[in-house]
């Protein structure tokens, strides 16, 4: 498959997907600067994380008006795959592409550790290949990380299919003590209505090298690859 | 505005004194103008030039087998890690702006380390950085260390780069002087990297990143009333970080350096404008014209004085091949940052500065710099009465306790033992995704090098309280402790940089401190053959306690790089399993000298330093090496602050596992738990692979004996309960914080 990874000035994990897209998963993968708009007939768009513009406004509020955003949510509404990691949920967020916002951590610090996350859904881009009831372990790194959508919205979201990924503490339950940052009901990553737009805080290409002693993320990317793969079948 | 009168007044007023001040005479030919002195004033302060301590960093070894350039030579040392690729690295002080303004101080700190690392064209792949904070109960402690920590994560996470290790430590020593040091490394490959050199009349010399502002003048050396009157309101003494300017600088310049027109570069940090264009030029016999107009800045009405001394933030010297100079802007454009040519290089000793049409000041760019015209002295010293005393400490001066749970319970959830994660969890400890030491908790942070087999080890390292207790043993400690450190990873320490933070130069016993710790780091460094690449001095750092001014304690941090060759033999410091045989590697001893335990809890606090042996240190270096190499042991780690119990316990946290052991009839068991005994090292090694350990301890004739085994979760010691790990786990991970947020 042929991935795009979006570089807006600011992005530092860009690299990171990069290696693990190309070196470890064996894609082709083509960098896509802010500045230009197209987008080299991709299979894919990976929004990295990092800080966008540096972030000073709200994380992820300036890159949506980048060029090459506008070609982004041509995109998605046209039905291509969009996934965001951390900075890139959050710009996904900004852009409405995906529904809801990613607010401080409610105890106001940066955090970085491991996280336990569970698949919602079974059946989606995302989660095909993690197996059922699986705990995955996958690192979070973000101070605005606190999903957050009315009642409503996230009733809805419920009823849709749209929360894939929630946090849970090392027993795999949705507890208080298994929430990192106090986001409404746990959620950890969503999609958009009609699922080929995706956003998760954890970031799977930190868990994708053996050299690192976990690849818990392989199992969200190669579910990525698996279904570009039989889209395009 | 007019310019104070320039005399020998005015001169003290910028802290030089007579000698100097004829001297500068003597190299002008005539008297400096206002303009001129300034610049003196800057380059040869301690920070500049080294004046007062390079006398002794010149008896470090400074060169040897993997050393690519020798220390002092380039921004930071480099070192060839193999795999056509060389390492940068540097550790480097911002101990007095973080005192007053530690998140703005600690934030400008790492941007600082990190320009140096990468304006050689390395880019950078990991930091660490040591801490020392006041007492934790104070207030103004925990307003600093907050500040510290958040100063530091705000401008690194952004930045990108990974928080691989540090250290942190609490004394009343550090009330009102806290230090920060930070450390940066970066890679590149071998033979591309780009010096700190301006040669070649008639090339351009670019200023680049951002605008110039007020800030980090030294506005209180400038205290003459002319100057700021009306200035010193507007002038922050304290420079402000841009951590996404850093980021885009970073990629522009190792962008510019591919395309192959540059012909030398240098960050701008202490000093500025002049600090780069002297430094730069005297490498290459050369000299530059400046014209301080083109400067682009960031505030009106600047003199050109402030222009040249300022120490505004994410800012690039570079000098770059004539005719080239579209290629660069090109490059910077891309990134929307500044690139403005200023002047050009010329082929004279001599700085001429221009501005408003007026030459404002012409130097032999020499004499300012340290190895040229900047003074050297030698500073007197004697030995504080302190340390004589100190020896009288006897070990039976303390009755053995009865209640060594209530003293476990203690230490667990003591600041300087407990769990740091309050602290790292606010790092970025995983971009880049080269962490290998977030998956398996070791006693040096690994670095993976990509698409390579080899892994670097990094940790800094310092007891204080030892350096305190005896400079120079303390400071042998420190090498020794980051090289066994390096070496329970498996990998091989090669070399190292410091960061030497110590009391007033001009107080003999401060200075006593600082030769004895050199003397005891060349020492230790030759012995390891890890040879120091280059660091920082921090003088002037101190406390006052009750009314009276000391020194902190001395502080000489080791940032150490240690070399994995092969990344299958990365060994951590967690028990595996259980069943498996717990071996202690060296010799308990009846030692509780200069322990936290014997510091912090029986408060006696003037003791010599714990047992220390450079001779078996080196030794069990090896062993520890060689065990990882044959792949025998299941873990690894070495005996530091808190002793045997608190290592322990650390082995067991990470797969929730316990011990059980049996003490030494030998030795006190206060002192077998919790004494800090050098030359010691635990092993975990599975039953099966038993004979084949002991087999190989005889035949090297190596010390070592068989403490207990791992069990599923209790913590025994001579069959007595100390408790569950997952209590004691919750203790330890929740104790700083519960300090911190109290
Ligand atoms: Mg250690």
């Amino acid at each position: 498959m042929k991935f795009g990874v979006i570089i807006f000035p600011g992005s530092n994990c860009d690299h990171d997907m990069v290696y693990v897209l190309r070196d470890k998963l064996n894609q082709e993968v083509v960098e896509l600067w802010h500045k230009d708009t197209d987008l080299q007939s991709v299979d894919a768009i990976m929004l990295p994380g990092g800080f966008s513009y540096g972030d000073y406004l709200r994380s992820g509020a300036i890159a949506r008006y980048s060029p090459i955003m506008e070609s982004v949510i041509e995109f998605a509404n046209n039905g291509g795959f969009v996934f965001g990691v951390c900075n890139g949920f959050q710009v996904l967020c900004e852009t409405g592409l995906l529904p809801g916002a990613l607010l401080h951590n409610n105890d106001q610090k940066f955090i970085c550790k491991n996280q336990h996350i569970i698949a919602e859904q079974k059946h989606s881009a995302l989660t095909e290949y993690v197996p059922n009831g699986k705990i995955l372990t996958i690192p979070i790194a973000h101070g605005e990380g606190r999903y957050y959508a009315p009642k409503d919205v996230l009733a809805d979201m419920m009823q849709n299919h749209q929360i894939i990924f929630r946090y849970t503490n090392e027993d795999g339950d949705l507890s208080e003590d298994g929430n990192p940052n106090g986001s409404s009901m746990n959620i950890a990553g969503v999609c958009n209505l009609t699922g080929n737009v995706f956003g998760m805080m954890p970031h799977p290409e930190r868990a994708a090298d053996e050299d690192l002693g976990n690849t818990d993320g392989l199992m969200i990317l190669h579910s990525i690859i698996h279904h570009l793969e039989s889209k395009k079948a | 505005m007019k310019y104070p009168e320039v005399n020998i007044k005015t001169a003290k007023e910028l802290g030089i004194n007579e000698e100097e001040f004829e001297l500068i005479q003597k190299y002008m030919g005539r008297m400096p103008n206002f303009t001129e002195l300034s610049i003196y004033s800057v380059m040869w302060s301690e920070h500049a030039s080294y004046k007062n301590s390079i006398k002794w960093l010149k008896t470090l070894p400074r060169d040897g087998g993997v050393l690519l350039t020798g220390a002092g030579e380039e921004n930071a040392g480099l070192v060839d890690i193999g795999n056509n690729l060389a390492c940068a690295f540097k550790i480097e002080s911002h101990n007095h702006p973080c005192a007053v303004e530690p998140y703005q101080g600690a934030a400008t700190g790492v941007g600082g380390i990190n320009r140096d690392i990468f304006t050689m064209g390395a880019r950078p792949i990991a930091q660490l950085n040591s801490l020392r904070f006041g007492a934790i109960d104070r207030d103004h402690t925990k307003w600093i260390a907050k500040g510290v920590v958040k100063g530091i994560g705000d401008y690194g996470n952004a930045f990108g780069v990974p928080v691989l290790g540090g250290e942190v430590f609490f004394d009343e020593s550090y009330n009102s002087n806290p230090l920060v040091n930070a450390m940066s490394v970066g890679i590149m490959e071998k033979g591309k990297m780009v010096s700190a050199i301006a040669e070649g009349a008639g090339n351009p010399v670019f200023i680049v990143g951002s605008s110039t502002g007020k800030d980090g003048i030294h506005g209180a050396t400038f205290a003459s009333a002319d100057i700021t009157e009306d200035s010193a309101n507007d002038i922050p003494s304290i420079q402000v970080g841009d951590p996404f300017q850093e980021k885009l600088l970073l990629e522009a310049t190792l962008e510019l350096i591919e395309t192959g027109v540059v012909v030398g570069m240098q960050d701008m940090g202490a000093a500025g404008i002049i600090c780069s264009t002297s430094e730069m030029s005297e490498k290459g016999n050369a000299g530059m014209r400046i014209n301080l107009d083109k400067v682009p800045l960031r505030q009106k009405n600047m003199e050109a004085w402030e222009i040249l001394l300022s120490e505004s933030q994410e800012r690039m010297l570079v000098v770059v091949e004539k005719g080239k100079e579209a290629d660069a802007q090109k490059v910077f454009d891309k990134w929307d940052i500044h690139c403005v040519q200023i002047g050009e290089v010329i082929d004279e000793d001599k700085l001429y500065f221009h501005y408003k049409g007026e030459e404002i000041a012409q130097v032999p760019a020499s004499t300012l710099v340290l190895g040229g015209g900047a003074p050297i002295y030698e500073r007197e010293y004697t030995e504080p009465a302190y340390y004589a005393e100190s020896k009288k400490f006897k070990i039976e001066d303390v009755p053995q306790p009865e209640n060594l749970k209530e003293i476990v319970d203690f230490l667990i959830t003591h600041p300087n033992l407990a769990s740091k994660n309050w602290v790292s969890e606010q790092y970025d400890t995983m971009v880049r995704t080269n962490n290998m030491t977030t998956n398996m908790a070791a006693d040096a942070g690994l670095v993976n090098i990509k698409n390579t087999n080899t892994a670097l080890a990094l940790t800094v390292d310092c007891n204080s309280r030892y350096v305190k207790a005896d400079p120079k043993i303390g400071t042998m400690i420190a090498v020794t402790e980051a090289a066994r450190n390096v070496a329970c990873t498996g990998a091989k320490p090669v070399a190292i940089t410091n960061c030497l933070n110590f009391g007033s130069p001009y107080n003999p016993e401060a200075f006593w401190q600082f030769v004895g710790a050199i003397e005891g780091m060349g020492e230790a460094c030759r012995k390891f053959d890890t040879p120091v690449t280059g660091g920082n001095v921090s003088f002037y750092n101190q406390t006052t306690i009750n009314g009276k001014t000391e020194p902190v304690f001395p502080t000489p941090t080791i940032g150490m790089l240690g070399i994995l060759e092969d990344k299958s033999r990365k060994t951590g410091l967690s028990f595996k399993k259980k069943g498996d045989v717990i071996m202690l590697l060296g010799r308990s001893k009846n030692d509780i000298n200069s322990s936290e335990y014997l510091y912090s809890y029986h408060k006696i606090k003037n003791t010599p330093p714990p047992f220390f042996d450079i001779d078996f240190e080196l030794q069990l270096n090896k062993m520890l090496q060689l065990l990882a190499k044959v792949k025998l042991v299941e873990s690894m780690h070495d005996i530091s602050d808190g002793g045997l119990y608190l290592n322990l316990l650390e082995s067991c946290l990470e797969n929730e596992l316990g011990f059980d052991i049996t003490s030494d009839a030998e030795v006190r068991e206060d002192a077998f738990l919790f004494g800090e005994a050098q030359g010691r090292a635990v092993v975990s090694v599975d039953m099966d692979a038993e004979q084949e350990f002991i087999d190989l301890m005889i035949k090297f004739n190596f010390p070592f004996s068989v403490l207990g085994h791992v069990t599923k979760g209790e913590l025994r010691v001579d069959d007595i309960s100390y408790g569950f790990v997952r209590d004691a786990k919750n203790k330890f991970m929740q104790a700083l914080q519960n300090k911190m947020e109290a």
